[in-house]
């Protein structure tokens, strides 16, 4: 009896052990079972790189060419505000800060990655948008920069935890060595410790990265929603995912508004798949 | 030649910055949402139904619909994560199936949260026909924070001494044995912190709920888990966007009360593993 009932647990455990890789195919699946229909509308090319998006007019013109490049504009925006400044915080927790700092500074981060975007975004609504406006002069201060600030900071606790890791993971030795040799603590960190855990900080940059692209509510709020193709980083611009966000709500099942956004689902999918799986390399190259 | 102390200290200084770059306004949206959502905070804030509109009245509904979301997350993500995690830790080898379902866990991490709401509106709401209900929503949140419950429940289990394990194995214990009275009791305050970490994930996500229970305006509570319901994050997101001329203090209120729920749920579980860490016995 008490095999038997042993046997069951551990099938059980089994079971639950696959449930990811189950959860994974599933959301996969009904992406596409959703989302492929629109292809019956407009070509895969068409969709991809066409460069209207009115999906309400008659008939619908299903271009994601200004969403992506939306997406495409705020993410690199927020790469180069939150890549500097997340690894040279990563460096001061891991090299520089006095122990009791440290602590104080990996909560504080841990507060960061906590604060719900939602949130995020109403803060950057009452405090950067206005400011954007007056410091360009601009009609509005919901634009892509706007955006960009405030998706790196969503990106920066991924950012810091990461790459601080990998800093930590180097060996002592190298360090050591390297101090033995006469160089200078900022010399050990820029040649010896910096490339020893380049690819974790790559891994670290990809994933947060990665959060950007996926974020919703943030971007919704403070870039704007303008579904045309962005200009410059100072016009409102509007997202893949803010696009699902704002207009699936007025979306009819099964109708070709609703398969163009399952569609866009599916991009999005692939997209943060293919980040993650290249940043796994990365973080396994290390070990 | 340059001196290389001179370059170390321009070089730290930089460091520095870009440390409070982070954390000086991480402070500063922590202290405005405070100072300006602490006046609106009252009973009668808390406890009363939204009225004209959302632009008086209180935040009630809205609670109780995301504690509800919450703990149906968590009722479905507790079990199924905490399965998983025994599997990876007591149970895999290291194959090619263990390192799938590790990068299933990561891309199941990674996915944005919006197509988590695709996913939930697809399966739950149209294929199940759940409808937007509080079940469809519990599901989708449930599914989105399974990693969270995976990842820290695995390395809590995974730091129990494997001395314990061949203690219990060599005094007779079955496998399953060893690991209900020896492992989990010793790994139970790590699985508490990542459950609360899940919590808190689940109550601050707004995206998976958009299509697949929240309520734009519901001035009741629901009846049951295939109602709508409001949620506080969607319903920051509505009194913030979408109802022109709420008062402000309304809008910091509710930032507030979210922003409190959340970091509440982290400082426990922060103090939570400090006190672990302290009591270790190994």
């Amino acid at each position: 009896m008490r095999k038997f009932k042993e046997f069951i647990i551990e099938k059980l455990i089994l079971l639950c052990g696959l449930a990811s890789i189950f959860f994974v195919l599933l959301i996969f699946l009904f992406l596409l079972k959703e989302g492929l229909a629109v292809f019956n509308i407009v070509g895969p090319f068409k969709f991809l790189f066409g460069k209207s998006w009115y999906p309400i007019s008659e008939p619908p013109q299903l271009g994601i060419l200004p969403l992506i490049l939306g997406s495409l504009l705020v993410t690199a925006g927020a790469a180069v505000i939150s890549i500097p400044i997340g690894v040279g915080c990563a460096i001061y927790i891991a090299e520089i800060a006095p122990l009791k700092i440290k602590e104080t500074l990996k909560a504080g981060i841990e507060l960061l990655a906590a604060i719900p975007s939602v949130v995020l975004g109403f803060i950057g609504m009452v405090t950067l948008v206005p400011l954007v406006k007056t410091v360009f002069h601009l009609p509005t201060g919901l634009t892509a920069l706007s955006g960009s600030i405030m998706l790196a900071f969503m990106a920066m606790p991924t950012i810091v935890s990461i790459a601080e890791d990998a800093l930590y993971s180097v060996p002592k030795s190298y360090k050591e060595g390297a101090l033995a040799l006469g160089a200078t603590h900022w010399q050990t960190i820029w040649r010896v410790l910096l490339p020893a855990a380049s690819s974790g900080i790559v891994a670290a940059i990809m994933l947060g990265i990665g959060r950007v692209i996926g974020e919703t509510m943030a971007v919704m709020m403070i870039t704007g929603n303008a579904a045309v193709m962005p200009k410059s980083i100072l016009v409102p611009v509007r997202t893949l995912t803010a696009t699902i966000a704002a207009e699936m709500g007025e979306a009819v099942v099964g109708a070709e508004h609703y398969f163009a956004l399952f569609a866009i689902g599916i991009v999005l999918f692939v997209i943060s798949f293919a980040i993650n799986v290249t940043a796994d390399l990365f973080l396994h190259k290390r070990q | 030649m340059r001196d290389p102390y001179r370059t170390q200290r321009i070089a730290f200084l930089l460091l520095l910055l870009a440390t409070l770059l982070i954390v000086i306004p991480v402070g500063m949206i922590v202290v405005i949402i405070v100072q300006k959502g602490l006046p609106a905070i009252n009973w009668q804030f808390l406890l009363d139904m939204p009225r004209q509109g959302m632009r008086a009245g209180g935040i009630f509904p809205a609670i109780i619909g995301t504690i509800y979301l919450v703990s149906g997350a968590i009722i479905f993500a507790l079990p199924i994560g905490l399965l998983a995690a025994i599997y990876l830790s007591e149970y895999s080898k290291d194959n090619l199936l263990t390192r799938l379902i590790k990068l299933a866990i990561v891309n199941l991490a990674g996915v944005p949260s919006v197509v988590y709401g695709l996913f939930g509106l697809a399966l739950f709401v149209v294929f199940f026909k759940f409808g937007a209900s509080i079940l469809s929503g519990s599901l989708t949140l449930g599914i989105m924070i399974l990693p969270v419950i995976i990842t820290t429940s695995r390395e809590a289990l995974e730091s129990v001494p494997y001395s314990f394990r061949e203690v219990s194995l060599s005094l007779g214990a079955s496998k399953w044995q060893t690991i209900r009275h020896i492992v989990l009791p010793n790994a139970i305050p790590g699985i508490l912190t990542g459950t609360i970490l899940g919590l808190g994930r689940a109550a601050g996500e707004t995206a998976p709920i958009l299509f697949t229970v929240a309520a734009f305006y519901l001035p009741r509570l629901p009846d049951s888990i295939f109602d709508q319901a409001m949620a506080l994050p969607y319903h920051l997101y509505v009194i913030s966007t979408q109802v022109p001329n709420v008062d402000e203090k309304i809008r910091y209120g509710t930032a507030l009360v979210l922003l409190a729920l959340v970091l509440f749920m982290n400082l426990v579980a922060i103090i939570i593993r400090y006190k672990f860490r302290k009591k270790k016995k190994w």
